[in-house]
């Protein structure tokens, strides 16, 4: 029994099938790369984990509870799914950010609106929202953004923006953490200071898939490594067994590809 | 001109009252048409087709046909099928008649202005709330709403301001607005007739009431400014 384990994941938009036949597992504290050419279903495949898609077949558990299983309607139901949702966290590649709220109201909205179900919340509103307030900032200086936190995303780099969107991800305590290529929309530049903060998170063995065409970093951070291909993952195994020593010709071909 | 500034006093205080109820069927309107407009938005939008189907319906046939011509079936209509007024014949009766059209007028436009604007917000800042956690009624009122405001503040204060100037329209079924009270002395009123310049001079309220509204929703402008 893994932490996550997805099972015979398929989908298909009307005719053409992005996801066929897609399994793998994860273990707590591990930190998963999925690389892939463009097209090749990555972004599909964290969509339906965290059900922005519903997968059309498959299962996937958490610590052996099923928690989406397309056969069992009783799963795949939008209120069942919002409050299994919170086992994930995602940070999307074009950050998101809410663009009315400051960095730090962007880190707590969904966490007081959350809390607003406790049973206890009316007793204790005023205590409970500066313990969340005090964490969402704990969150932003860990990100280093401690003299960022009131400011709109509008004024902030990309870099930054999706350091904030990093830290939103968190305050919700998820127990995975998806990643859909977090630096493909930023300036070379701003790349490394997110990279860093994704190294800091696997160090304290948060777990992690990350959809990445950074292989150095895919290759230094990663316990697993994933490479999709047309919807099927085409080879899995150590960073070692496929970067660096790839079997399938089509993994040799996009990593001779990519810019290393 | 002697003669005009001895019927100023009399004329303006005719136009103020006249101008009074234009401002309230101005306001009604809003207060009417602003919430049924999201209403009507969000059937338009409904994935129920029957009930999307209905909404388009309805917007096409009142953005289709002339507001006067509306007021006109509104008011007229239900006593010919009835064989009697429903309005009545005071005053409040035909401010009802024209409340009701106006609103249902304005919110079909204000529906489809609303349409753009919520469609405008981009996916991913639903997605980025439902990743969250949040339901979709918190998803609109924490994260749509500001971004769809901000977006529909220019074509909405154009709307508004057209509206200030539609109220006239009003008049057809003898609403006493500003117009109606500038007309009556052209005809004769409290010892005044075939004058014509209090009809002109109902334009300096409509400019002023306009004036402020262009102050105010550029202060508003600016004031979302911070959203991008
Ligand atoms: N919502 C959608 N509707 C139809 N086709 C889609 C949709 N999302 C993705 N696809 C298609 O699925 C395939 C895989 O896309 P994607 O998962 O985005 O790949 P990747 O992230 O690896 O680049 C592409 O051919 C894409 O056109
Ligand atoms: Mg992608």
């Amino acid at each position: 029994m893994s932490f996550l384990e997805v099972e015979h994941i398929r989908k298909s938009f009307g005719k053409t099938e992005v996801l066929k036949d897609i399994s793998f597992s994860l273990e707590k504290g591990e930190v998963l790369s999925i690389i892939g050419s463009s097209g090749s279903g990555k972004t599909t495949l964290l969509r339906c984990l965290v059900f922005l898609h519903m997968a059309d077949e498959g299962v996937i558990r958490i610590n052996d509870d099923v928690i989406f299983d397309a056969k069992d309607p009783s799963t795949t139901k939008e209120s069942e799914l919002r409050e299994k949702r919170l086992n994930f966290g995602m940070v999307f590649q074009s950050f998101n950010l809410f663009p009315q709220y400051t960095a730090l109201e962007n880190v707590t909205l969904a966490v007081k609106l959350h809390a607003k179900e406790r049973e206890d919340y009316e007793k204790y509103k005023a205590n409970i929202d500066e313990v969340i307030d005090a964490e969402g900032k704990d969150l932003l200086c860990r990100m280093g953004l401690e003299d960022r936190m009131d400011n709109y995303p509008s004024q902030l780099s990309g870099g930054q923006q999706q350091r904030v969107a990093i830290a939103r991800a968190l305050a919700m305590k998820p127990r995975i953490l998806f990643f859909d290529e977090p630096t493909s929309a930023l300036d070379p530049e701003l790349t490394f200071e997110v990279l860093r903060v994704l190294r800091q998170l696997a160090d304290q063995h948060m777990t992690m898939a990350i959809v990445t065409h950074e292989i150095d970093f895919a290759r230094n951070v990663s316990d697993k490594v994933i490479f999709m291909d047309q919807g099927v993952i085409a080879e899995y195994g150590t960073p070692e067994e496929v970067i660096d020593n790839p079997q399938n010709e089509r993994t040799k071909a996009f990593l001779a590809n990519v810019a290393r | 001109m002697d003669l005009i500034m001895q019927q100023f006093p009399v004329v303006i205080h005719s136009l103020n009252i006249g101008f009074l109820q234009t401002l309230k069927l101005f306001v009604v309107t809003l207060l009417g048409a602003i919430p049924l407009g999201l209403l009507i938005a969000f059937g338009s939008m409904s994935h129920f087709k029957p009930l999307s189907y209905f909404f388009k319906l309805l917007v096409w046939i009142i953005r289709g046909t002339p507001l006067m011509i509306q007021l006109l079936i509104i008011f007229y209509f239900p006593g010919l099928v009835l064989h009697h007024n429903i309005w009545g014949g005071s005053e409040a009766g035909r401010f009802a008649a024209a409340s009701l059209s106006f609103i249902l007028n304005y919110a079909c436009y204000f529906s489809e202005i609303y349409r753009g604007g919520i469609q405008g917000v981009p996916e991913g800042q639903r997605e980025a709330g439902m990743v969250l956690g949040m339901t979709k009624m918190q998803i609109f009122t924490h994260i749509t709403l500001l971004q769809m405001v901000k977006r529909i503040v220019p074509p909405m204060s154009n709307e508004i301001i057209t509206l200030v100037k539609d109220t006239s329209l009003a008049r057809i079924i003898a609403l006493q607005e500003i117009i109606w009270a500038g007309q009556a002395f052209m005809k004769g009123s409290q010892g005044i007739s075939g004058a014509i310049w209090p009809l002109f001079f109902t334009a300096f309220y409509y400019l002023i009431a306009n004036g402020l509204l262009t102050i105010a929703f550029s202060h508003l402008e600016a004031k979302l400014e911070y959203i991008k």
